[in-house]
């Protein structure tokens, strides 16, 4: 009976849509052996959390493996109700881009786009997202705005804007289209922490009106007062082999 | 923002690249069909310069020595056929014309061609194009002469200047005719055949300056003014070749077995189209030499745009994952290279084309008048379209090499990349 009343358990919270995201029993391996085992995650709808590791303690990859860029060698990653790591080929590339923006470490923008036309991209590739939005470069320009990224820059290449303002157009480019989930990877890593507090403040405003909820890794304690919850990567996971991507 | 902006795009952003690689593609082009231009220039020249003539007869000797003296002033005759030959077969029914040619003399290191006024009557060449005075007409006198375009053009001849006929076709033989010179009377006009290259003068003539010579020299003590010749009887002995027409074509291979069982002399008859295959054939090993060269011009071109986009791709594996990331498929990652490489092929293409008739355009006068080869500027054809159907088909292909390096590369693989 205690088996039974888990499994129940775990259904309902599987399915749950107050529940964004929710990893059970997941682990991945590199070649060579070194690997990642996470024992159990969550992320309301709505929430936004803070997961804290050292450099080089498997942030990235708990990323990518949330995201379905790399595939888990064992367990569920449930997100928004589909078990990210069952879906193959160009399923997971879409369920991707629908339900997820992404905010790389290095920001990831097409140097050579513009800048509104590099938040435009999600557009392209997801129909639901597109759909979401009646005017896209409306949209991407207000995204912009509400950033901080002044409209005379919008048309300019993305290559000659400086740090700060590619990662606000990185933030734009996640949100386009209310995506479910805005995932993070050390954003804020190349700003001083008054820079990296007031994009941090610019992009909990647009979460709200998005209705978002925000993952994001870092290895700076100080943006926790930022956050709903912060949790630590060696509470819910364990390096696996000589050590962690 | 459409696939085919974001590629452009992307090619904008490596146009020096792309741009260099376009360049060896369109030269490589412009190469390919230069040299097929010239290959297939140059078999239509050949075959061009002699039409309408359904024999040739000489001496007996093989066809092509025969086709190449008697036609292309190459080499020399092994023996002549006597004018009582000459005079048989022109009596033939068959026959329609008969233009003889004497050979043997040369001036300051062109032939000297003795022949009659029917010569420049009945010479055809490139599909039936008959010769043409530049100014004056066929000789009239005696001691006249018709120059080819290019012994004007190079010795600097005009009509009424005179010139002297050496004995021998060598350079510089030192035995001249300089007693009974000869004025020129007509210039032909530019046909890219041997024809500009040669000194026309009366078959008489030949016999004129040569009535006080014999056996190469000059014969001692003898020596018979021009104005006296004029009265002696200067019916050809012999003859080098003939060229004959045919009043029916049917009676082709019938004439020609006629000649070749001639009883009374060894003779041959040619015919000009099969002689010229079979001489075409003998230096059909430097034509497949310039197809060898095209396609390797073409395939070395090829491998430089798999090798550019190789070399981009590393520089693009931020690109590709950055569109992965917002839910690229892999197929579409693939189709973007091989789009681009499509392109850059096409591009190559279309510039090489029109370099191409830039530069026929700007050398065909050049190569008519110094070469004698004639290349006509064709709309682009069935064969130039084939031709850039392949090059971009190619270059599709090519890029599906780095295309499916991409395509196998997983996505963590390019958002690993730090800088």
């Amino acid at each position: 009976m205690r088996v039974k009343s888990a499994r129940t358990k775990r259904f309902s919270r599987l399915n749950d849509p107050e529940h964004a995201l929710n990893i059970r029993d997941a682990a991945f391996s590199w070649e060579g052996g070194f690997g990642i085992e996470i024992a159990d995650f969550d992320l309301l709808a709505r929430e936004r959390v803070l997961l804290l590791g050292p450099s080089g303690g498997g942030k990235s990859t708990f990323l990518n493996l949330v995201a379905g860029i790399t595939t888990p060698s064992r367990g569920r990653i449930d997100v928004l109700g589909t078990d990210i790591a069952r879906l193959r080929g160009s399923k997971v590339d879409r369920f991707r881009v629908d339900s997820f923006g992404i905010i790389f470490q290095m920001f990831n923008l097409l140097p050579w786009v513009s800048a509104l036309d590099n938040v435009l991209v999600p557009l392209r590739f997801s129909k639901l997202r597109r759909a979401r939005v009646a005017d896209a470069r409306g949209e991407a320009a207000r995204l912009l705005g509400a950033l901080g990224i002044d409209a005379t820059l919008h048309d300019q290449r993305a290559g000659t804007l400086s740090v700060g303002q590619q990662q606000r157009v990185a933030a734009a480019r996640a949100l386009i289209g209310g995506p479910g989930i805005i995932l993070a990877d050390e954003p804020t890593s190349a700003l001083d922490s008054a820079n990296a507090r007031a994009f941090l403040d610019l992009l909990g405003a647009e979460l709200e009106a998005a209705r978002a909820a925000l993952l994001m890794v870092s290895h700076d304690e100080a943006l926790a007062g930022s956050f709903d919850r912060v949790v630590r990567l060696d509470d819910i996971a364990r390096a696996t082999g000589s050590a962690a991507a | 923002m459409s696939l085919l902006r974001l590629a452009l795009l992307s090619l904008w952003n490596r146009r020096l690249t792309a741009i260099l690689t376009i360049l060896g593609i369109a030269l490589s082009v412009t190469l390919f069909l230069s040299v097929e231009k010239l290959r297939t220039g140059a078999r239509d020249s050949f075959a061009n310069t002699i039409s309408g003539t359904d024999l040739i007869v000489g001496a007996r000797a093989g066809d092509v020595q025969l086709l190449l003296y008697s036609v292309f002033r190459i080499g020399n005759a092994t023996n002549n056929i006597t004018w009582e030959s000459y005079q048989d077969i022109a009596g033939r029914s068959e026959v329609d014309w008969i233009v003889p040619i004497s050979l043997g003399d040369s001036h300051r290191g062109y032939r000297v061609v003795g022949t009659t006024p029917g010569f420049f009557e009945h010479y055809r060449y490139r599909r039936d194009t008959g010769l043409r005075f530049t100014d004056g007409e066929a000789f009239g006198d005696l001691f006249d002469t018709v120059v080819g375009a290019d012994v004007a053009r190079s010795l600097g001849y005009a009509v009424g200047d005179r010139i002297v006929v050496s004995h021998g076709t060598g350079r510089g033989t030192g035995a001249e005719h300089d007693d009974k010179p000869f004025r020129v009377a007509g210039i032909l006009a530019k046909t890219g055949t041997p024809v500009d290259r040669a000194v026309y003068v009366g078959l008489e003539a030949i016999e004129a300056i040569h009535v006080d010579w014999q056996g190469g020299g000059r014969v001692e003590g003898l020596q018979i003014p021009a104005e006296r010749v004029r009265n002696m009887d200067l019916t050809p002995k012999t003859v080098t070749a003939a060229l004959v027409g045919l009043k029916s074509r049917i009676t082709t291979f019938r004439f020609q077995r006629f000649v070749n069982e001639y009883e009374e002399e060894p003779m041959t008859a040619i015919l000009p189209g099969v002689a010229l295959s079979n001489l075409w054939s003998l230096v059909g090993v430097a034509e497949r030499a310039l197809s060898a060269v095209s396609i390797m011009v073409i395939v070395t071109a090829l491998l430089g745009l798999v090798t550019t986009l190789l070399a981009s791709l590393e520089e693009r594996r931020r690109e590709m994952a950055i569109l992965r990331a917002n839910g690229a498929s892999p197929r579409t990652v693939m189709g973007l290279l091989t789009a681009e490489s499509g392109l850059i092929a096409l591009a190559g293409a279309v510039l090489g084309l029109a370099f191409y008739y830039i530069l026929l355009f700007a050398l065909q006068p050049l190569l008519d008048a110094r070469f004698g080869l004639y290349l006509k500027v064709d709309i682009p054809g069935v064969r130039e379209g084939a031709i850039l159907a392949f090059i971009v088909l190619a270059g599709i292909v090519a890029g599906l090499v780095p295309a499916w390096r991409a395509y196998r590369r997983s996505l963590a693989d390019g958002m690993s990349i730090r800088s």
